[in-house]
């Protein structure tokens, strides 16, 4: 089984690709490969805790734990992009990592596939 | 020992998202990534402008005095001072009307040796067959 590294900048609410990429990650791990998520940019909010569910938006909070709970799947924020955000160490969900850009090159470095959805 | 080559290939507008900026902080970030690795192995990363992506590389950015933020041009010749390979392509700066002179291709000014370079698109596509990942920006 491989490493799937995927790397996105679109924030949870106001683009789906946060979605597709977290859906994407949920696909590879029940096929027995490890997944590593890297947000950066608006895509930090995923990273937010105590997002509501409304039918309206993505809610991607139970998937997360769940992946979290796999032992497969490890997700990382960029620290100064949450940051200047106003999100917080605190305001961090639960199974997050925070840490500098250098951790998704590193990321990269080990996988097999990359997979990195940039743009808004 | 090994070295894995990262081919970021910018398309975005400068400003109007911030994904190009990111693309430069995020190669930029290679300088750091030994922490997280084995000794003697390393990131390299490349960074291609084609499309709308290569007004990024105009001179002259006003970010500071619009924005109040650093200009992607000093990212760029960051990258530049790095010694990063930056290419330029040369359909897309012609589609435009964008002259040599009015794009970032240097930083001998700051003591940089390292120069940007304008290639046809066949030239990036080269580069994207010898990275071992892309990430489209």
């Amino acid at each position: 089984m491989g490493k799937l590294t995927i790397g996105c900048f679109s924030s949870l609410v106001g683009s789906v690709s946060l979605d597709f990429a977290v859906k994407l990650s949920d696909a590879a791990v029940k096929k027995g490969h490890k997944v590593d998520l890297w947000v950066s940019g608006n895509a930090t909010m995923l990273s937010k805790k105590g997002q509501k569910a409304f039918k309206d938006y993505s809610h991607l909070a139970k998937t997360l734990t769940e992946l979290f709970a796999t032992g497969n799947f490890q997700a990382t924020a960029c620290e100064a992009c949450a940051e200047a955000r106003g999100y917080h160490k605190d305001d961090t969900m639960e199974g997050w990592k925070r840490h500098s850009m250098d951790w998704y090159l590193a990321s990269c470095f080990g996988a097999d596939r990359v997979l990195h959805i940039g743009g808004d | 020992m090994a070295t894995k080559k990262l081919g970021f290939i910018v398309r975005t507008l400068p400003y109007k998202t911030e994904a190009s900026r990111l693309a430069m902080t995020h190669a930029i970030a290679s300088q750091t990534v030994e922490i997280y690795l084995e000794d003697g192995d390393m990131v390299e990363p490349v960074i291609c402008f084609v499309g709308d992506g290569v007004l990024n590389c105009l001179k002259s950015q006003q970010a500071m005095k619009h924005y109040g933020i650093t200009s992607i041009e000093q990212h760029i010749k960051n990258g530049l001072l790095l010694d990063m390979k930056l290419l330029i392509c040369k359909e897309d700066i012609e589609k435009l009307g964008i002259k040599e002179a009015n794009l970032i291709m240097d930083v001998e000014d700051i003591g940089g040796e390292t120069k940007a370079q304008i290639v046809p698109y066949s030239e990036i596509q080269k580069e994207m067959d010898s990275v071992d990942h892309l990430l489209f920006c």
